[in-house]
């Protein structure tokens, strides 16, 4: 299976992954439509770190032994058997941010547009490569086979 | 090979979902008291407060147990483990062989010794029919007394205010959540929970409940009298361990554990609420009764059932997250140093935005923090108290939101972040 990983040397903080993320995510799939017809707009999955001249963007790595799930207490985070890709179903979560206390990479954030529910990276529902991989200009991101 | 659960909460959920990502035929039964699948017990306070409906609190799905091919005896009560003849003895007369035995029974609430706790109109708030059972009275309730001011109390105050009903929160330390808050941050917190309509009572205790048969008021220490038509006890959760008393199985508050959650006899484990664990902030041992410690030791104990050694447990911490008077509050670890000797606290305040942060260090490294309001990225502090990561270098950075891994030394920004080689 492949995993997303960060190369900050290249990354230019141009924001591209967080755009086509939004889009990806959306109900449209279009980037017009889903920043301007959109309300409220889709969150980013991924996130964009910046100081000086130091960028990179950072999403869920969809640990093999996930602290997320662990703490998850309402059954909300699930993995994928086949991908092995952690995934969060909006419905059964509760927003008691039991994730967001226990990811140590602090990729799961919180979507307080309507209901309270976590967001995460969806690593784009198998999309191969992900989107943020794909549109990255500069190789920030790479999509590598892990063991 | 036979593996048998008894309890059927996270710790059991754990060990079931490791046991069969090593092996998807080994027999496992599962034994609950409580005749439902597995359910979230923290989630219902949410249905109390009408958040949620009765069928999102199941934990998994439907048909978890005949996809995992387990063996259920739901609402079967275990009464005795004949440890010698390796037997699971049920209520009804059942006898149940095993060959490994997980007891993973979780917690019971404490309930004090006084006056008129036996009346009706008393209850305790931990499993689904304790929500049930309110849900069927409310319409006959317009005052509460909640006895206990922790996580579970505070829950429980929160969704019946949401129903309507007035609640006074009683309290016997000086201020609520004092296990697991600062006085800074229950401050807060007590100035929103009062807006949200919650009475909160603190530095004093029910002394006697009183009523004739039902619940007509309640007696404090302070001399004040409440009427209320409901008592709920939420002053804590004690280990399960009733039927084991008397038995060579080695108990303290909870069963004792090594690191492979191995108890003192041969092929029974534990794990979660019904044990005492390593906690490696303080130091000792002690129970740390919250859901992801349960689940975690879990699926530990389900690793080395079928002979995954390598997983072992390294050590807890207590730690937790909840949302109360629309405040999202986080506390880790040691939340209030024992002494100024040897710790560093950083803190920033706003009461404004009802905002605080608090991070405290020993040695260089994080054991605690408090953050309340901006909760974003928690889980990076939480991280670097697990691991015991040395922050010098970025210490105030902690203190900062947004924070992130941007704050961190290079190399271990890569080494973690990075492609691994």
């Amino acid at each position: 299976m492949k995993r997303i990983f960060i190369k900050e040397e290249v990354c230019m903080g141009c924001r591209l992954c967080e755009i086509y993320c939004i889009v990806q995510h959306s109900r449209s799939k279009e980037l017009l439509k889903a920043f301007k017809k959109e309300n409220p707009r889709p969150l980013p999955r991924i996130m964009i770190e910046e100081k000086g001249s130091t960028s990179f963007a950072l999403q869920c790595r969809h640990c093999e032994e996930p602290y997320c799930w662990e703490a998850c207490m309402s059954g909300a985070l699930y993995r994928d058997e086949q991908t092995g890709v952690i995934l969060h179903n909006r419905e059964q979560c509760v927003g008691c941010w039991m994730c967001v206390m226990v990811c140590p990479y602090g990729a799961i954030s919180r979507d307080l547009r309507e209901k309270k529910v976590a967001s995460k990276c969806d690593l784009c529902g198998g999309k191969d490569p992900p989107i943020c991989v794909a549109k990255c200009p500069n190789e920030a991101l790479v999509w590598v086979e892990i063991k | 090979m036979e593996i048998v659960i008894v309890g059927n909460s996270a710790g059991a959920i754990g060990a079931i979902e490791a046991i069969r990502k090593v092996n998807t035929t080994l027999p496992i039964t599962v034994i609950s008291e409580e005749p439902y699948p597995v359910y979230s017990r923290p989630l219902i306070s949410y249905l109390l407060s009408g958040e949620i409906k009765e069928d999102r609190i199941f934990y998994r799905s439907k048909n978890f147990y005949e996809k995992q091919h387990i063996k259920t005896r739901l609402g079967r009560t275990v009464t005795k483990v004949d440890f010698e003849k390796r037997k699971v003895e049920l209520k009804d007369g059942e006898k149940i062989p095993y060959d490994r035995l997980l007891i993973a029974m979780g917690g019971i609430p404490f309930i004090p010794k006084i006056e008129g706790v036996h009346l009706s109109g008393v209850y305790t708030f931990t499993r689904l029919d304790d929500a049930k059972k309110l849900l069927s009275i409310l319409p006959s309730v317009q005052r509460a007394i909640v006895v206990g001011g922790g996580l579970i109390g505070l829950k429980v105050a929160e969704a019946l205010r949401k129903r309507g009903v007035e609640v006074t929160v009683i309290e016997l330390a000086n201020h609520i959540l004092n296990l697991t808050l600062d006085e800074t941050a229950s401050l807060l917190l007590e100035k929103a929970l009062e807006k949200e309509g919650i009475h909160l009572m603190t530095s004093t205790t029910v002394e006697r409940i009183l009523g004739d048969r039902k619940v007509e008021s309640v007696h404090l220490s302070n001399g004040k009298t409440i009427n209320a038509q409901l008592v709920i006890l939420a002053i804590g959760v004690i280990p399960n361990v009733g039927i084991f008393k008397d038995t060579p199985l080695q108990i303290d508050k909870g069963i004792l554990v090594n690191e492979r959650m191995e108890t003192n006899l041969p092929h029974i484990y534990a794990a979660g609420d019904v044990t005492q664990s390593y906690d490696k902030i303080l130091k000792m041992v002690r129970p740390l009764p919250i859901w992801p410690n349960a689940y975690h030791q879990g699926k530990i104990a389900g690793y080395q059932m079928v002979g995954r050694e390598e997983y072992q447990y390294e050590g807890g911490f207590t730690m937790n997250s909840i949302e109360v008077a629309h405040l999202p509050i986080i506390s880790i670890g040691l939340t209030q140093p024992p002494s100024e000797d040897g710790y560093q606290v950083f803190k920033k305040i706003d009461r404004g935005t009802n905002t605080y942060r608090k991070i405290i260090l020993k040695e260089d490294r994080v054991v605690g923090a408090i953050l309340i309001g901006e909760i974003d990225r928690a889980g990076i502090i939480t991280g670097l108290l697990r691991e015991g990561l040395s922050v010098k270098g970025f210490k105030k950075e902690l203190l900062k939101n947004p924070f992130g891994w941007i704050s961190f030394p290079k190399h271990l920004r890569k080494e973690r972040l990075g492609k691994p080689k």
